[in-house]
């Protein structure tokens, strides 16, 4: 009797718990959607936002939900997980276009100067509240390593005042590109093979005094290149993809070099 | 009377702090300080199941296991316990989607908030009456709630701060965590004092 009734006790205030847990979940449960779980699982987790959606959670729901047709979004996932959702859906697989970041700034230490001696945090963010960063050009990457800081894949470092991604740990999820104070990291698709890497848009003259590897727009390029992909605007050379061929004609006019030819296709999917 | 109750719900958040004081709870005070709005999220969450926990432990203990089977109070007290967070995540599920996603994993774990368990437990051995129990933890959610906060605050100034190498990450915050400790000292004796007690 001494176990016995202690055990009885115990037990029916389990089983009340139960009940009670039981009827909760029946009055107050949402039922998940069981192919948005399956995708979620599909997913890489890495809650990166390359897809446009807030994070993993946020894409697997729209997909399941059927908000979002496009089962290829997932960068970081590559081919594999665009597979496996579309494989979940039953729609056919489309591959993923995969993209890298790369940096439109190459005033690194040799071609800027320090403007002013800067002692505070050490993060781009707060260096460029104090007059737009310490180097003289006031769109360049100021080297403190916001970037290399949200990397999830350690691809992107600062080497000589710049920072320098990596193509083949790349994933191209973009979040230096949202991380970047100064806006001059930009996500390209992988194919690419001609970059601008300068993002000023001062009139030739001043960048020249700010940078010696800025572009001064000087439109060699624009007559250069000859499928009139190259283009100055706004005082930058800019490129649009859909006409480059990558021929190269650009980089080699470049008085300053600031084209750069480049092999991006990268080997980390 | 009044001076009771008030003498008991300071000594909840500042005398005994049960995570500063006691060093009870730490699990989420060091997994879920890292921003002030989680910390106050996951504070009130505590808070709340703590005093559900109370309104349903004491009167179990009084009516049901007092005064023979007392020795069953730590087994059901932790079955009732499980059964009340279980219940509160359903409810945060359905009426506060974004708390419940951003509390995450640290949820579930209240269950095995030895807090929780703490202050249950505590408000018998301290023999309080049903009034004085709901007070005293309202103290203690109330301390655990103002540890969190003070401590995400000194959280994300340490975020900023160039640490040694090997210091980095839960090493200062362990550091950080035993200085407000500290600080938490200096309240003994200043509420008896106060209400001359």
């Amino acid at each position: 009797m001494a176990i016995l009734i202690p055990t009885i006790l115990l037990a029916i205030i389990a089983i009340v718990c139960a009940v009670l847990l039981t009827l909760s979940v029946h009055f107050f449960g949402i039922k998940e959607d069981e192919t948005v779980t399956a995708i979620r699982e599909c997913l890489p987790g890495a809650n990166c936002g390359a897809c446009g959606y807030t994070g993993c959670d946020g894409y697997a729901k729209a997909l399941g939900e059927g908000a979002e047709a496009a089962t290829n979004l997932c960068v970081p996932g590559g081919d594999k997980t665009a597979g496996n959702i579309a494989a979940i859906l039953g729609v056919e697989a489309q591959d993923v276009i995969e993209q890298v970041a790369y940096v439109a700034c190459n005033g690194n230490c040799n071609a800027t100067e320090r403007k002013y001696d800067y002692k505070g945090l050490s993060s781009c963010i707060a260096a460029n509240l104090l007059y737009n960063g310490d180097k003289t050009c006031t769109f360049a990457c100021l080297g403190y390593g916001d970037c290399t800081r949200v990397c999830p894949k350690d691809a992107i470092h600062v080497e000589n005042g710049i920072a320098v991604v990596d193509p083949q740990k790349c994933i191209g999820c973009g979040m230096c590109v949202r991380e970047c104070p100064n806006h001059i990291i930009k996500l390209v698709n992988d194919t690419v093979k001609v970059v601008v890497q300068c993002s000023n848009h001062d009139k030739g003259a001043v960048t020249r005094k700010a940078c010696t590897n800025g572009c001064i727009g000087c439109m060699k390029c624009q007559k250069a290149c000859p499928n009139g992909a190259v283009t100055v605007e706004n005082n930058l050379a800019t490129i649009d993809y859909s006409l480059c061929t990558g021929c190269g004609a650009c980089v080699e006019v470049c008085p300053v070099h600031c084209i750069h030819e480049d092999n991006f296709i990268c080997g980390a999917h | 009377m009044l001076k009771e109750l008030i003498l008991i719900l300071m000594g909840g958040v500042l005398i005994n702090n049960y995570v500063l004081q006691q060093f009870l709870g730490i699990c989420p005070f060091l997994g879920v300080s890292k921003k002030v709005n989680q910390a106050t999220g996951m504070g009130i969450a505590v808070t709340f199941v703590m005093l559900v926990a109370t309104a349903a432990t004491w009167p179990i203990y009084h009516y049901i296991l007092a005064p023979d089977y007392t020795y069953l109070q730590i087994i059901v007290f932790i079955l009732v316990i499980a059964s009340l967070v279980q219940f509160v995540e359903i409810i945060l599920k359905k009426f506060i989607p974004s708390l419940h996603k951003s509390l995450g994993i640290y949820l579930p774990l209240i269950t095995t908030n030895c807090a929780v368990l703490g202050v249950t437990l505590n408000n018998i051995t301290a023999e309080y009456n049903f009034l004085e129990s709901m007070i005293s933890t309202l103290g203690v959610g109330l301390g655990f709630l103002l540890a969190m906060v003070l401590f995400a605050g000194v959280r994300s100034r340490i975020e900023n701060c160039p640490a040694p190498k090997c210091f980095k990450g839960v090493p200062i915050t362990l550091v950080a965590a035993s200085i407000v400790a500290l600080a938490f000292f200096g309240f003994s004796g200043v509420v008896e004092n106060l209400l001359g007690a």
